[in-house]
């Protein structure tokens, strides 16, 4: 392949792969990233090749639409059965919520549209006189966008559905869970060009492991992950920018200013892992109006979130790769989804199924 | 699979050359088939083409291959439906190592095509088969009313005469795996011509016919040293190569920096989030070389304007039998699987 991806340079490949050898540590660590992107590139450059055999590193809540509970998928999924118009990001349209997906919902007659920004949900709900729902999911890289939405003075039968989830709050219930040893997280690049790296160090200050923020270029991950050992070997456990060339510390004051406005912190459910303290966000009072939930009298279906005999849950929490999975590759292939790890593009299942996840010697 | 459901339906990935493919080939078509071989490679071999003892020469074997075309756009960047199926026929042949001899063609035609339109596939299809010397020998056609066909689809069946007919199964371990040129091109190139994709790209095809690049090495004293050959259409190479791997039951080992690509073809690729692997190619052949003659071939391929990017991508091992596996760019390794089918639908 061509070298011009100066990313993936060999000889600078071979120097982090020393570096990493000669950092590593001499009992097993878990490293976890939170990140459809990292794994994705992780997988496809078969970067898993460089680390110790006692190395591990896996994804953990890091596939935004395979942690949105199946509740908010039927919410949605009954708006769009009320009449609305639901417009969504196009990864969330075949992820199954409790009986059905908003594909299979689709399918029965309902108007779902897949959107490519918050932008579009606006534009579409000005071409029309009918109640237009904007889904909103994501991380805290997509939630900035649903803030203009609402503070661009939108048509009066638009209103959002939100369901944002933030980052930080989420590693630190996942080093609370009891059989859960992670040894340090890889924190995803494009969360800090938003949020910086401050709020890590607020979250993880009771905490004593180490955070590095990484990008997600071949050798991005890897000097992360060096940088990773590097802290683990001298006992030093802090928060470090390994991304500078995109990174400001303090991110970026002007979506964390529209956040702010917008939204407040809410105790919300992660699919696969339960209630986290301030890990989502809802409208402030004064954008209440906009709030879909308001508009909607909804009869749901009894909650499913966890299918059985599938192992998302384990795989959301780091406790699980997909080949541990009985399901995976055999009964859940990408044609026929069983959990949401399958479904969604970033999910960990859908990445090892497509580049094969499993590390060849 | 998908079909076990009751009122399952085909979907276009049946037809995509990759996992689900193989499936329905497997479950639902070739039990049904009982008479499926004729001579040394049959049906089952699910081979390029398969062979039939030759009764001109005592030492040859006749090969026979049939192919339908159905691409869209019908005319794309570097090509249209008449070159590719004269291409695609053609080296359907020749990586049976098949010298080509003679084709059918048979059109289907959607009522108002313009008589325009038709005669520059049927101008491409006759340069095409002048250009490597083979002949149409018979035809049919048939128009549809508006509506119930999009455009034209052809079929070609073709013949050609091979010495020793070439399967897609000889690899032995230590081969080489020799890659003829850049790959991705065709896929990409028809994608990026797609009206639904607004971008404009300098890409083109490889849309052509391999023979005259493959027949100075098959006629040479160094052709025994070809144990195997395919062509990586549907599916690209990461369906080609696993096909070969598993029919042999050696593991490929692959060496992504070795591998060509054009960098449009990358940078699209990493714009859409389509591997290059997985995507069709329609000029180019994969050729499992016995290692001391590989650099010898290597010489004669790159010889041929077609040929001029061949290299040496891989290597024939036994370290994981029916797999294939990639040695990434930056130093990385894993598996490289057989795709669920080719991304692309209708490039072919």
């Amino acid at each position: 392949m061509s070298s011009s991806f100066h990313f993936s340079d060999p000889k600078r490949g071979r120097a982090l792969a020393d570096a990493i050898q000669i950092l590593a540590p001499p009992d097993p660590l878990k490293i976890v990233h939170v990140c459809g992107t990292h794994e994705m590139a992780i997988t496809r450059n078969g970067l898993r090749r460089f680390l110790p055999k006692q190395v591990a590193l896996l994804e953990g809540p890091g596939c935004p639409v395979c942690v949105t509970p199946a509740r908010d998928i039927d919410t949605a999924i009954a708006m769009a059965e009320a009449g609305a118009t639901l417009c969504t990001y196009g990864d969330m349209i075949s992820v199954p919520g409790s009986q059905l997906s908003l594909d299979n919902a689709r399918a029965q007659g309902c108007d779902i549209r897949t959107v490519l920004s918050a932008a579009d949900a606006t534009a579409i709900a000005r071409e029309t006189d009918n109640e237009v729902v904007f889904f909103a999911v994501g991380f805290e890289t997509t939630a900035p966008m649903t803030a203009v939405l609402a503070l661009d003075s939108p048509p009066p039968n638009l209103s959002i559905l939100v369901s944002h989830k933030l980052i930080p709050p989420a590693l630190v219930a996942l080093l609370d869970l009891p059989d859960n040893r992670i040894g340090a997280y890889l924190a995803p690049g494009h969360v800090s060009t938003i949020i910086g790296i401050d709020p890590y160090e607020t979250w993880l200050e009771n905490h004593s492991v180490p955070v590095v923020v990484g990008g997600f270029e071949p050798l991005d991950i890897l000097y992360a992950i060096a940088l990773i050992l590097r802290q683990h070997r001298d006992g030093i456990a802090k928060v470090e920018n390994g991304y500078p060339r995109a990174v400001d510390p303090e991110g970026s004051p002007t979506a964390l200013g529209l956040l702010e406005e917008v939204f407040e912190t809410a105790d919300v459910r992660w699919r696969g892992i339960g209630t986290i303290p301030s890990s989502g966000l809802q409208l402030r009072p004064p954008f209440k109006h906009l709030d879909a939930l308001a508009r909607f009298d909804l009869t749901l279906p009894d909650e499913q979130d966890v299918i059985p005999g599938c192992r998302c849950p384990d795989i959301l929490t780091a406790r699980a790769v997909p080949s541990d999975c009985p399901l995976f590759a055999k009964r859940c292939t990408p044609l026929s989804p069983i959990g949401p790890c399958m479904v969604g593009a970033e999910g960990a299942c859908s990445i090892w199924f497509r580049y094969g996840g499993e590390r060849p010697l | 699979m998908t079909s076990d459901k009751k009122g399952a339906r085909i979907t276009q990935l049946h037809g995509a050359g990759g996992e689900l493919m193989g499936e329905l080939l497997d479950r639902l078509i070739l039990p049904k088939l009982g008479r499926a071989t004729a001579e040394r490679i049959g049906l089952r071999a699910l081979d390029d083409g398969a062979t039939i003892a030759c009764p001109f020469t005592a030492e040859g074997e006749l090969v026979l291959t049939t192919d339908s075309h159905v691409v869209k756009p019908t005319f794309f960047p570097g090509g249209d439906i008449g070159l590719l199926a004269a291409a695609g026929t053609i080296n359907d042949l020749a990586v049976m190592g098949a010298r080509p001899i003679a084709l059918t063609l048979a059109a289907i035609i959607e009522e108002g095509f313009l008589f325009v339109d038709l005669e520059r596939i049927i101008d491409s299809f006759a340069s095409a088969i002048e250009s490597v010397g083979v002949s149409v020998i018979c035809g049919d056609t048939k128009v549809m009313p508006a509506g119930d066909v999009d455009g034209i689809l052809l079929n070609t069946t073709g013949v050609g005469i091979a010495r020793h007919a070439v399967s897609d199964a000889g690899l032995c371990p230590g081969d080489r795996v020799v890659l003829t040129g850049t790959i991705g091109d065709h896929g990409m190139a028809l994608l990026a011509a797609r009206e639904e994709f607004n971008l404009s790209t300098r890409l083109q095809s490889d849309v052509a016919p391999v023979w005259p690049m493959l027949a100075p090495l098959l006629e040479s004293p160094s052709g025994d040293a070809v144990h195997a050959m395919k062509d990586p259409t549907r599916g690209g190479l990461a369906a080609a190569l696993n096909e070969m791997a598993r029919k042999s039951g050696t593991c490929i080992e692959i060496d992504e920096s070795s591998i060509p690509i054009r960098e449009p073809v990358l940078g699209l690729s990493e714009l859409l989030g389509i591997s290059p692997f997985e995507v069709a190619n329609e000029g180019k052949a994969i050729l499992i070389i016995a290692p001391e003659t590989v650099d010898d071939a290597l010489r004669t391929l790159r010889a041929h304007p077609l040929g001029t990017d061949a290299a040496i991508v891989g290597t024939v091992t036994e370290a994981y039998p029916k797999r294939v596996i990639l040695d990434t760019e930056v130093g990385g390794r894993r598996f490289l699987d057989m795709p669920l089918g080719d991304p692309v639908p209708r490039i072919c």
